[in-house]
């Protein structure tokens, strides 16, 4: 095993984790400001990709298909907060998660009805395609380059709004206390359809980053949708910096740990084949056993207010 | 309590009719939702040409959506056989779902022709005189390409595939019929969607080739990453992830590569060329080798309803067994254990003005039966 493969291994996960973060950043705040499970997060996640790839395909322009995916999603994400979700804040937690798993089953037969079954193609745009050259002769590719510039500027923006403009100080006020917020004359119900929009959008622009490197079909987004609530449970809920830490911590165990892991258990058997197949199972396992350390350390998460 | 008597008398005599005219009743349990739909799709979409064109009115064709979930397929198919009351089960694209359904199905006195899922198990000692697959065995595609690499000189092989049954299969498959050495071996996760780890462990191999087994968004993904990671090796693979239905998708990253099939649309045979122009004209897309598996099931399903009658078990079974009917796949014929012994094609993924397809190479099998015929007593 090669110090290079080590280091395009870690980069790997890396750009997963980043791309894992957008998804993860909406889920926590929307958890975090409204006390909502949103299983629905996926679903925006597909409307990002099927918008970047009908626009990719109508006008051939990547840069637009990223700006239509974040518009859709965040159009999607505010429509689905006022007529639908507004009605299940004050109600108990089963009941959200019955009917944000309709509007799953809803958005998937919407877009199969709008799209067809077919996956759809979104491809990267010359200008972002093929390997570059890395400082100790590492052949990595561009996109995925660009993919880990892009998730931490997203990361840097969040912050900055969390924690330096008078929304995120509404933002977190909400989570600590949204009676009193309320009371205080801000307008709740248009926080939340905004923090809602927000992280639809975050959503919808993962959906086409990496739409663009992988198929753009209906349902694409709920295997995401399960690791995404890995990250935000190992993060701790409705902490931006937890959601960043966690996904990237999700992201490098899943990758480093689907090579490193049949290596390591081919050092204590003979039968290649053999440790190969039990290893692959251990690294699917692998981000599991992690939340399940870290809960077992730190009941809330990583970052997670003490209960 | 008049108008209902006679709505009741309607509906019988509705029912009477229905039963009078259709001899043969069929259920078609199939994907129509979800990842996998468009597979099923096209499978229903084949199927139903064939009746079509045959002009048939004494066969009648239930579908239904089972969501590629195993639990449903089982509900459906109980639906069908006691409350349909169907002589024929088809249909079914996925193994794991064909597993839940066949068994009990051919148990309780049905026929079960595969359009596609052919799993090793129903192939070997579960192998049921009422079982015809019509698509081929599992393995068939795998032991192709395996056999294409050796053709094609190949000495170092990297091979790739999903942590489950079939993916287990295929790897196995492959090495049937490859003399190469390995370059290196793993199991993906299922539904895997990022490959990045997987191609800079095949840079660093060293391999001169690369084998993979990754169905339907799986695929896409691969090869979308793979033309991008700047790794330039000759790439074989099953049919699958070069079907009509995703090639689209994959775009330029497919054009060139090797893969291996049982059917072709430019396959050169007259049942073909009519089968290709019917279905573009009625369905507006080229078809895919689902499609075909559909036509084909259901011209063999006529081409026995011709010669006896289906509550004659052992007479059909004898007539779906001669196999009489034109595949559009050329030369047809069952094996002991009601498999298929077909050619297997080795196709190129070309573009066609807009649109990319396959085109045929080479053979790369000749009148392959399958590995488990002596597993198989009936």
């Amino acid at each position: 095993m090669s110090p290079i493969l080590i280091a395009e291994q870690v980069l790997n996960g890396l750009q997963f984790g980043v791309m894992l973060f957008l998804m993860a950043a909406g889920l926590t705040l929307i958890f975090g400001v409204m006390g909502l499970i949103n299983l629905a997060h996926g679903s925006l996640y597909m409307i990002g990709a099927f918008a970047a790839a009908a626009v990719a395909g109508a006008t051939g322009s990547f840069l637009l298909a990223l700006g239509a995916a974040l518009v859709a999603a965040a159009l999607a994400g505010a429509i689905v907060e006022l007529v639908v979700i507004r009605r299940l804040y004050d109600k108990d937690h089963l009941d959200q998660v019955l009917a944000t798993f309709a509007l799953i089953l809803i958005f998937s037969e919407g877009t199969r009805w709008l799209f067809g079954s077919f996956p759809l193609y979104l491809d990267i745009p010359d200008w972002l395609s093929g390997p570059v050259t890395l400082p100790g002769g590492i052949q990595y590719p561009l996109y995925r380059l660009a993919l880990i510039c892009v998730g931490l500027l997203v990361a840097l923006g969040l912050w900055l709004l969390i924690t330096r403009t008078r929304v995120g100080i509404r933002i977190r006020a909400g989570e600590n206390d949204r009676e009193m917020i309320a009371a205080l004359g801000v307008d709740i119900g248009k926080l939340y359809t905004l923090v809602f929009a927000l992280g639809a959008g975050l959503a919808g622009l993962a959906g086409a980053l990496v739409g663009a490197i992988q198929s753009v079909q209906v349902g694409m987004g709920e295997p995401v949708l399960i690791l995404a609530f890995v990250v935000i449970v190992i993060g701790g809920i409705g902490s931006i910096k937890g959601a960043l830490v966690g996904a990237l911590l999700v992201g490098l165990t899943d990758t480093l740990g689907g090579i490193f892991l049949p290596e390591l258990f081919k050092l204590f058997t003979d039968d290649a084949a053999g440790a190969t197949a039990t290893g692959s199972a251990f690294a699917s396992m692998a981000i599991y056993i992690l939340m399940a350390a870290v809960l077992v350390w730190r009941p809330t998460g990583l970052y997670g207010a003490k209960a | 309590m008049n108008m209902k008597t006679l709505l009741a008398a309607a509906g019988l005599a509705a029912l009477t009719a229905a039963g009078a005219e259709a001899q043969v009743k069929v259920g078609m349990i199939t994907t129509l939702s979800g990842g996998g739909a468009s597979l099923g799709i096209d499978t229903r979409d084949g199927f139903m040409l064939a009746i079509e064109m045959a002009g048939r009115d004494d066969i009648e064709v239930i579908v239904e959506d089972d969501q590629r979930k195993p639990d449903v397929a089982v509900q459906l198919s109980d639906k069908m056989i006691q409350s349909d009351q169907v002589d024929v089960l088809t249909g079914i694209v996925w193994s794991n779902l064909a597993m839940a359904v066949v068994p009990s199905a051919t148990a309780q006195g049905l026929f079960y022709l595969s359009t596609n899922a052919a799993p090793a198990q129903l192939a070997g000692p579960g192998c049921h005189p009422s079982y015809f697959s019509v698509s081929y065995q599992n393995d068939n595609l795998h032991e192709a390409a395996g056999a294409h690499a050796t053709n094609a000189g190949y000495e170092n092989t990297f091979i790739l595939a999903p942590n489950y049954p079939a993916g287990h299969d295929s790897l196995n498959g492959f090495k049937r019929f490859y003399e190469g050495g390995l370059a290196g071996e793993i199991y993906t996760e299922l539904g895997q969607t990022d490959y990045a780890a997987e191609l800079a462990q095949i840079r660093a191999s060293g391999a001169d080739s690369i084998f993979f087994f990754l169905p339907g968004g799986m695929g896409i993904s691969f090869l979308k990453q793979y033309a991008d990671s700047g790794i330039d090796l000759p790439v074989v693979g099953p049919a699958f992830s070069f079907d009509q239905g995703i090639l689209q998708a994959v775009g330029e990253a497919a054009l060139g590569v090797n893969n291996t099939s049982t059917w072709s649309k430019d396959l050169d045979n007259a049942a073909n060329a009519a089968f290709v122009e019917a279905f573009q004209e009625t369905y507006d897309r080229l078809p895919s080798i689902y499609a075909a598996q559909g036509y084909d099931t259901a011209n063999l399903l006529l081409s026995a309803m011709d010669k006896a009658d289906i509550d004659d078990t052992e007479a059909f079974r004898a007539a779906l067994g001669e196999a009489d009917f034109d595949s559009v796949r050329g030369g047809f014929g069952f094996a002991s254990n009601n498999h298929p012994v077909q050619d297997i094609y080795v196709r190129e993924v070309i573009k066609e003005g807009d649109i990319f397809t396959n085109k045929i190479v080479g053979i790369a099998m000749e009148d392959r039966a399958n590995a488990y015929t002596e597993e198989c007593s009936m």
